[in-house]
């Protein structure tokens, strides 16, 4: 377990950091209106920041998928070991995929491309076990498991349609 | 042209030089206080340019101005905010309220101004910027830092200092008697006090009044009720400035969020204009004389600042170099220092001299803040190789 402090900073909002293993603090300024600043502080003066980078609450979302979802990816890798030819990927919905504000069942995957569809990961949270009628969003990751010829089929579906 | 016209082209050429003047500052990493101030210095008697005309708007909307400064300042925190935070840090703030004050106090003895005006000199001495030092942490990219929340304690603790320390200012430059000085304290401490056990517990209603899904509803509500509180404050001798205050503590949550979004640039239209028309009043040629005065009062002042950010780090067991970030960082002084001295000089008891030298001193202060800021850790570093390097040479 991380603990995670969070110290009050008056008229600003909160600075949550934790202490990471190679000693360096890490964390967020979790700013009033929503914004954040990755924190990370500097070797040689612990109480100094290194870096302190603006990020809207979109990137912050974007951030946390990077850092969330392949653990997820290898949980479920790490269940289907067993099963030869299948693997477990995940795939984004890009700003310019024909499938941002359509439905799950839309994507019509299982049947055209033999895949399932196991989770959804919005804004860092997963989605286990979507139905055909879920909303599908620019952002998304979808958690793909199938063949490798499968997921390749899906990959471009999600893309170009 | 007719008066109206005079007047729309006086304020507008007003503001948009206090537009390219703040743009300026900005560039150049400053505050743009103290570029205001110099604006209403080259306005003023004796001034480039004399304003006929708009005297009576400026006065009142530099009225609102320090209404709006105080308003926004007391939505920035919650009072849970405050209570944890005058908990926490009131050893510190304490050392910041008497080395601080102590300056000014001295000055205004030494310049035979008499006890009324040492008490003003020592709240323009004590407050800093907590608009100035929030941007440059920002700027600075300092917000995450561990020294951080220790500065916005004091500042904190600075605030709320000035919500007792501003209601006893306006009895005593009032002429109040020992009697009703002390029932204008009396009023004071017993506001505050009810202000944050209301907002704490029943802020939500507050909120409530002033609250409306319609903007401009609620910006019409907000202000408002700033006005009827700012107003009743100042009638009650409690200084309009406190009420405001009070009243933006006692707004919390998504409504405090709303009205500070909604009325921040209200707040830096008029408080612009507050410090344009401090610069007003003040005459440039009275300046010189004080100039001596207000760079020692500046020199003394800063390391005062430092010793109090250097204590106050090294409770919270941040670094040496921390330490003196932190002491940089409250250097800088800026729109509460021009409160104080408007309040005292709008009432007279004091000498005018203290126009010229709290204009000096803020702008000497709203300067070397930042810059001071900013130039700390590479000073700090040179001093350390020095060390480093002396035992070797002696």
């Amino acid at each position: 377990m991380v603990n995670v402090d969070v110290t009050p900073l008056p008229g600003i909002g909160t600075r949550q950091d934790f202490a990471s293993k190679a000693g360096r603090r890490i964390g967020v300024v979790n700013h009033r209106d929503g914004r954040f600043d990755l924190i990370v502080s500097k070797v040689d003066d612990p109480d100094a920041c290194t870096a302190s980078i603006p990020l809207t609450p979109e990137e912050a979302g974007a951030l946390a998928n990077l850092l969330g979802s392949p653990q997820l990816v290898a949980a479920l890798d790490e269940q289907q070991r067993d099963v030869t030819g299948i693997s477990t990927k995940q795939l984004p919905i890009g700003p310019h995929s024909p499938f941002d504000g359509r439905t799950l069942g839309d994507t019509a995957m299982r049947t055209r491309t033999g895949v399932s569809i196991v989770a959804v990961v919005r804004a860092g949270t997963a989605h286990p076990s979507p139905g055909p009628e879920f909303n599908l969003a620019g952002g998304d990751l979808l958690v793909v498991v199938g063949t490798s010829e499968g997921l390749r089929k899906a990959a471009e579906i999600l893309e170009r349609g | 042209m007719h008066d109206t016209a005079i007047s729309l082209v006086e304020l507008g050429a007003i503001f948009f030089g206090l537009g390219v003047l703040g743009r300026f500052a900005w560039r150049i990493g400053i505050s743009p206080i103290p570029l205001y101030l110099l604006g209403g210095l080259a306005f003023g008697q004796g001034g480039v340019i004399p304003l006929d005309g708009i005297h009576e708007f400026t006065e009142l909307a530099s009225e609102i101005g320090v209404v709006l400064l105080l308003l926004l300042l007391g939505l920035e925190y919650s009072a849970a905010e405050l209570v944890t935070g005058l908990k926490r840090s009131w050893v510190s703030g304490l050392i910041d309220i008497v080395l601080n004050a102590a300056p000014g106090v001295a000055i205004a003895f030494l310049l035979g101004w008499g006890p009324v005006a040492a008490l003003a000199m020592g709240g323009v001495t004590v407050v800093s910027s907590s608009g100035i030092i929030a941007k440059v942490l920002s700027d600075l990219g300092r917000l995450g830092n561990r020294e951080t929340p220790t500065i916005l304690a004091v500042l904190v603790f600075e605030d709320l200092t000035m919500a007792v320390y501003l209601p006893i200012l306006t009895a005593v430059l009032a002429g109040a008697t020992l009697l009703g000085g002390l029932t204008t304290v009396g009023i004071a401490l017993v506001s505050v006090t009810v202000v944050l056990v209301v907002a704490l517990r029943y802020g939500r209603f507050v909120s409530a009044i002033v609250d409306s899904p319609d903007p401009e509803v609620f910006l019409l509500r907000v202000l408002g009720v700033a006005m009827l509180v700012a107003g009743l404050a100042s009638e009650l001798q409690v200084s309009a400035a406190v009420g405001a205050f009070l009243l933006g503590i006692a707004i919390s949550g998504s409504t405090a969020e709303n009205a500070t979004r909604m009325l921040t640039p209200l707040r830096d239209l008029f408080a612009a204009l507050f410090f344009v028309v401090f610069g007003l009043n003040t005459n440039p040629a009275e300046i010189p004389p004080v100039l001596p005065a207000a760079i020692g009062l500046a020199v003394i002042s800063a390391i005062t600042k430092i010793v109090t950010g250097w204590f106050a780090a090294r409770r919270a067991g941040v670094r040496p170099l921390g330490r003196a970030r932190a002491g940089a960082a409250l250097i800088a002084r800026g729109e509460f220092s021009i409160v104080v001295a408007g309040l005292a000089l709008a009432s007279g008891a004091v000498p005018e001299q203290m126009a010229s030298l709290a204009t000096t001193y803020v702008l000497l202060m709203a300067i070397i803040g930042p810059v001071g800021a900013r130039l700390v850790e590479p000073v700090v570093g040179w001093l350390r190789t020095l060390r480093h390097r002396t035992p070797k040479t002696v």
